[in-house]
């Protein structure tokens, strides 16, 4: 029969070349289809010729049919008819390719010329919304996963019922299991809305919709068709309920990370001044400059790379920590060289010297490097987002939290464990005492102020990652890092550590109710009365340490 | 006493240098004629206005820094809430003459599409009404704040911070449209003061010498409080806190009065100002215009009065004379200043001629006196 | 001299201050009567500057009792009501206005309406002045009068602090170490002032030199760990067994 039928389709067997041979025999191939089902004058045949009609009505149904018949030239027809490309002429069907080749939409073979004028099919929005349900049941069954799954997430989104036994179909074949459940998920926002499902299919339905628990579930869930029985309904209402209380659940899980994502921010430009202002009693307002030293040393190394070698951007970061910690660290010293050590034990003027300082160090890199944002580049590792519930958390929020968190248990360790620690807090405690005890204080103080500094610059880097590089980035925190510092108690890193968290995570959780900048102003209230009943913070030292 | 004559001496100095400032610049600009070396143009008059509004601004941190050793970084928050209070005056005397012609609504409410006026913008209309507003919402806020600072005992720095955490929390809340006062762009394009037009060169003279007068007026309130017995416990609240107590003084009362006060005048000054530069927005609040304040001070001489008022003019007109000329370098010289006077000339310009006198005139006396005066070893 | 109101001018019961766990007062009981001197001696860390702190107001007890005039609840009070009462109080270090001349630091301390509209509009009044030339002739100051506080001597500004308590007017006094940096002459001539003192009015001398209080011949309670040890003539509590212990060791 095959061999029949290649015979009387093509034209001359010996005129053409090897290539064509290859040609028609694949058509012939497809054609060999199409000819089986219409010599069963399948429901393809008999809908096309509705098509000739170009009566939207008669349109309407002719997709429906086509779409549901099978034939596996019903998906070019839909998408012809979708690009009007569908045309007709002389009570025929033709598909004009995108190659321009006019097939015929019966057979899917070559048509030359056509005899008389062709047009194309109109479509209005009624059949427009037909041809993407239509699509949707026809690319379910696509051999590509991925086309399935995103005609499972279509037909999901338009609940047409009559994709419902394609869907069936498809459910019953898939072998990927993200592909079936985005098809099972498909299924249950039909049969929820479909008029006439059985109280078990929605039931099971509701059950499926209550898994997937998202937004969309729950709309679905709460627009349950005005005839639903009362169980449905209940079942439904308690879905929805499941689901709102998982999503209340993961929006404040999203909260508090947004809040431990801003909290490391704080920390990290809030912990070198904790070394400063926290345990040597400086007041440093060029401390926000220390910050931005860093992310502008950042901005040079990665400007080296990019110019000198471009294969080691992914290391950029990693390379500019050390720089930049040496870079504030020794702006740091040289600061307290030239102006602190003068001004100890006078704070206000201390206050304003480093507000000075503040200032040219600002006019210093806006002369330089310019008024305008530098671009500093995010590095591939640390570029996309990992996905947890409902949430998404971005690599580089995920990388800073870490980082505030090492650089806090680093600085622990090092004020700990090591003899400049032991100095530190020994010229702290009693500087008298220290020195006598052959400690040279006021090396300790510049480099415990140099220390301080330096963490800044590294905080910095980290910082550039997510905020502007401009000469004014320091500025945005130095107000909030002497909260943070002031609120968690003068002279604690632990009260920085959660001073700061506490104030990021209240930020955030103040921010849906109160808005961005309410919440920040209800928070700086807030911390202003605090430190008025407490005014020597959360973590106080007590005693006659702090009368003296 | 000693102290007193010099007292007395700078005082009327001070006065006469401000009475002839009052009569000299309306002098120079209306009467010289343009051309001439002597004529004064009329843009310089506002400019001097807000120089005196400054120094007056100077003057009321220089009462509470100088003589009570408080460190106010929030003083451009009073200031700015009294000049709020003039603009609220000044945008309802526009009427209907507004872009929108909104015969009661501000032109920024008709914008918003807001149907009617807030409740805080009534009364706004009656000049004494504002005028009252302009001592007492500084006022009302000093009281408030420093009731809840002082009495928990929070000073030093930590009140620093906390004054600068206000007026940054001032700031942030004046840029929001729902707050009703202009956003972002604040109260401008006013029209006309008490029935005078802002613009006119006759209404600014005004301004001018009424500003001065104002700095006159706040000079000698300042010189009296610091005279009195009240301004001699502000001292010694500065230099022994916990011996005033334990004398039997309520400090925290003392540090109230005196930090309301100082905000009235910061009011003052911030009412005076508004109408002559024809603007107040949020960015008047900004922290660093209060610590620049503070700068001023310093570099006068804080706790001698006259000092805050020579600070603010001659880093006003330094800051005037480098924006233009040379503005890369404003900021380095700014900064430089900060550094240089808390370093080198801790009392201020004032305050350094002060203890070159005393100690030329101790001199004098010890080569006066047969016996030398003794100094007792510290 | 006016007649006791009640027996005990100062009464402190069962006085317990702790800070984080550090007892600085351990259940201290003293009274004082008045117009009587005590001397407080004890090692250091025994209790005698927080015991200041307590009648003063600056600190609060944990628990226990600290009345004056048997009527006042010192602990419900704070310093500047404690110091109107008729407490004054001399720091360990001098503490006067060193910016004020001589004669404002007496005038500051003079017993006057104390709120800031009273000092305000406070004129100076001849009895004022009055006041102040007795106060300065009997602290020796009267040829310093003009000058600022801050050029005084050390034990000058030791003297003009116990005449500004003086100028309080006080009934009880409490004088942290007045002998501390004095010259031998200044210490005998302190030691007189405050015998002439205590003629008048109560006072409670805290001192580490014994030739002082020794000068001063009273009543001496012995302080430790936060409780009185010994109380006495000083011959009795230096030959106590107890306090030799706590101060030489053992």
């Amino acid at each position: 029969m095959r061999v029949a039928i290649l015979a009387a389709l093509t034209p001359s067997p010996f005129k053409v070349h090897f290539m064509n041979i290859l040609r028609t025999i694949l058509r012939a191939f497809v054609l060999l289809l199409g000819m089986a089902s219409a010599a069963l004058t399948g429901p393809y045949e008999e809908a096309l010729p509705k098509f000739a009609n170009d009566s939207y009505a008669d349109t309407d149904t002719a997709i429906g049919a086509v779409a549901s018949s099978g034939n596996p030239l019903s998906i070019d027809v839909v998408e012809a008819l979708r690009d009007g490309r569908l045309l007709i002429g002389a009570g025929q069907v033709f598909i004009r390719r995108v190659s321009g080749e006019l097939t015929n939409a019966a057979t899917g073979q070559v048509w030359g010329n056509p005899a008389g004028e062709l047009k194309a099919v109109r479509v209005n929005n009624r059949v427009r919304r037909s041809i993407e349900a239509a699509l949707g049941s026809l690319t379910l069954l696509s051999a590509d996963a991925a086309k399935r799954l995103e005609a499972a997430h279509a037909v999901f989104r338009s609940r047409d019922e009559a994709v419902l036994p394609t869907l069936e179909k498809a459910i019953a074949q898939e072998g990927q299991t993200h592909v079936r459940n985005a098809l099972e998920n498909a299924r249950a926002a039909i049969l929820l809305s479909k008029q006439d499902a059985l109280p078990m299919q929605r039931l099971a339905a509701i059950e499926t919709l209550r898994a997937r628990g998202d937004q969309e579930a729950l709309a679905l869930l709460s627009n349950l068709p005005s005839n639903a029985p009362p169980d449905v309904v209940a079942a439904a209402g308690k879905a929805a309920a499941g689901i709102r209380s998982r999503l209340t659940f993961w929006e404040a899980v999203q909260n508090v990370w947004y809040g431990i994502s801003l909290g490391s921010v704080l920390l990290l430009a809030a912990i070198g001044l904790a070394i400063t202002f926290g345990t040597m009693g400086v007041i440093n307002m060029a401390h926000g400059e220390m910050v931005m030293l860093g992310a502008y040393t950042t901005f040079m190394v990665q400007e080296l790379i990019r110019s000198q070698a471009p294969g080691l951007f992914g290391a950029s970061l990693l390379i500019a920590l050390p720089l930049a910690f040496l870079v504030a660290g020794s702006v740091g010293v040289l600061i307290e060289r030239t102006v602190i050590r003068f001004l100890y034990g006078r704070p206000l003027e201390t206050l304003l010297a480093t507000w000075g300082i503040s200032l040219i160090l600002q006019q210093g890199v806006r002369t330089i490097f310019g008024p305008t944002n530098r671009e500093v580049g995010t590095p591939a590792w640390m570029s996309g987002a990992l996905d947890i519930g409902t949430m998404s958390l971005t690599y580089n929020r995920i990388a800073i939290v870490v980082f505030a968190f090492a650089v806090f248990a680093i600085l622990l360790l090092v004020l700990r464990y090591t003899p400049l620690g032991l100095y530190v807090r020994a010229v702290t405690q009693n500087r008298r005492m220290a020195g006598s005890m052959g400690i040279r204080t006021s090396r300790i103080d510049a480099l415990a102020f140099g220390l301080g500094s330096g963490v800044a610059g590294i905080a910095g880097v980290a910082l550039s990652q997510i905020d502007n590089v401009s000469p004014n980035l320091g500025q945005g925190y130095i107000i909030d890092s002497f909260m943070v510092v002031v609120f968690g108690g003068v002279g604690n890193l632990w009260g920085t550590l959660v001073g700061a968290i506490t104030l990021g995570i209240a930020n955030k959780l103040l921010e849906p109710y109160a808005g961005a900048v309410l919440g920040k102003i209800a928070l700086l209230i807030a911390i202003i009365v605090f430190i008025q009943r407490r005014p020597r913070g959360l973590f106080a030292l007590k005693g006659r340490a702090v009368e003296a | 006493m000693r102290t007193h004559s010099l007292f007395d001496r700078q005082t009327n100095l001070v006065l006469s240098l401000l009475a002839a400032a009052a009569i000299l610049v309306p002098a120079m600009n209306g009467l010289a004629p343009p051309g001439s070396a002597l004529h004064l143009s009329d843009h310089l008059v506002p400019l001097l206005g807000k120089y005196v509004c400054f120094a007056l601004l100077a003057l009321s941190v220089d009462l509470i820094w100088g003589f009570c050793g408080i460190l106010s970084l929030g003083h451009g928050a009073f200031f700015a809430l009294g000049g709020y209070a003039m603009g609220m005056y000044l945008m309802r005397q526009i009427g209907p003459r507004g872009v929108y012609g909104d015969p009661i609504l501000p032109d920024f409410m008709v914008f918003l599409n807001w149907k009617e006026l807030p409740w805080f913008w009534y009364g706004f209309d009656w000049f004494p009404f504002a005028a009252l507003m302009v001592l007492l919402v500084p006022g009302a806020l000093a009281l408030v704040f420093g009731w809840f600072a002082f009495r928990s005992r929070v000073t030093g720095v930590y009140f620093s911070i906390i004054t600068q955490a206000m007026t940054f929390a001032l700031m942030l809340a004046f840029f929001r449209n729902d707050m009703g006062l202009g956003g972002n762009n604040g109260l401008t394009d006013f029209k006309e003061i008490l029935g005078f037009p802002v613009q006119a060169g006759s209404t600014r003279i005004a301004l001018y010498v009424l500003s001065v007068l104002a700095l006159a007026g706040g000079y000698l309130l300042c010189r009296w409080v610091a005279g009195s017995t009240f301004g001699k416990v502000l001292v010694a609240v500065r230099d022994a806190e916990s011996r005033t107590r334990f004398l039997g003084y309520r400090v925290e009362h003392y540090k109230l009065a005196v930090f309301a006060l100082s905000a009235m005048l910061a009011g003052i000054a911030g009412a005076l100002y508004v109408p002559q530069v024809g603007i107040i927005n949020p960015s008047e609040f900004a922290p660093a215009n209060s610590i620049e304040v503070v700068i001023w001070v310093a570099v006068g001489g804080r706790g001698t009065l006259a000092g805050p008022i020579v600070g603010a003019l001659l880093v006003n007109a330094g800051k005037t004379w480098f924006t233009a000329a040379l503005p890369e370098f404003w900021l380095f010289a700014l900064g430089s200043l900060f550094v240089f006077v808390t370093l080198f000339m801790p009392r201020g310009i004032l305050g350094a001629a002060r203890d070159l006198w005393e100690r030329s005139s101790q001199k004098l006396r010890a080569r006066r006196s047969p016996q030398p005066v003794t100094h007792a070893a510290e | 001299m006016t007649a006791p109101v009640t027996p005990t001018l100062l009464y402190l019961d069962n006085v317990t201050v702790s800070f984080d766990g550090f007892r600085a007062l351990n259940a201290l009981s003293l009274a004082i009567d008045h117009a009587e001197m005590r001397a407080i001696i004890g090692p250091n860390g025994a209790g005698k500057t927080t015991m200041m702190d307590v009648i003063t107001g600056k600190t609060q007890p944990n628990e226990g009792t600290a009345l004056f005039e048997g009527t006042h609840d010192l602990t419900a009070l704070d310093e500047a009501a404690i110091a109107e009462l008729g407490i004054g109080r001399k720091f360990q270090t001098p503490t006067v206005f060193e910016m004020h001349t001589v004669e404002d630091n007496l005038l500051l301390a003079l017993k006057n309406k104390r709120g800031p509209l009273a000092t305000l509009l406070s004129r100076r009044a001849n009895q004022e002045r009055e006041r102040i030339d007795a106060l300065l002739e009997r602290v020796r100051l009267t040829a310093q009068r003009h000058r600022r506080a801050g050029e005084l001597s050390h034990g000058q500004k030791q003297w003009l602090e116990i005449g500004m308590l003086l100028a309080q007017e006080p009934k009880l006094l409490l004088i942290d170490e007045p002998a501390a940096g004095m010259t031998d002459q200044e210490t005998a001539d302190t030691a007189d002032l405050l015998r002439d003192i205590a003629k008048s009015k109560a006072v409670i001398v805290v001192e580490h030199d014994m030739t002082f209080v020794r000068d001063l011949g009273v009543k001496v309670t012995c302080l430790h760990e936060g409780s009185v040890l010994a109380e006495g003539s000083l011959d009795a509590v230096s030959a106590n067994e107890r306090v030799v212990e706590v101060y030489l060791g053992r």
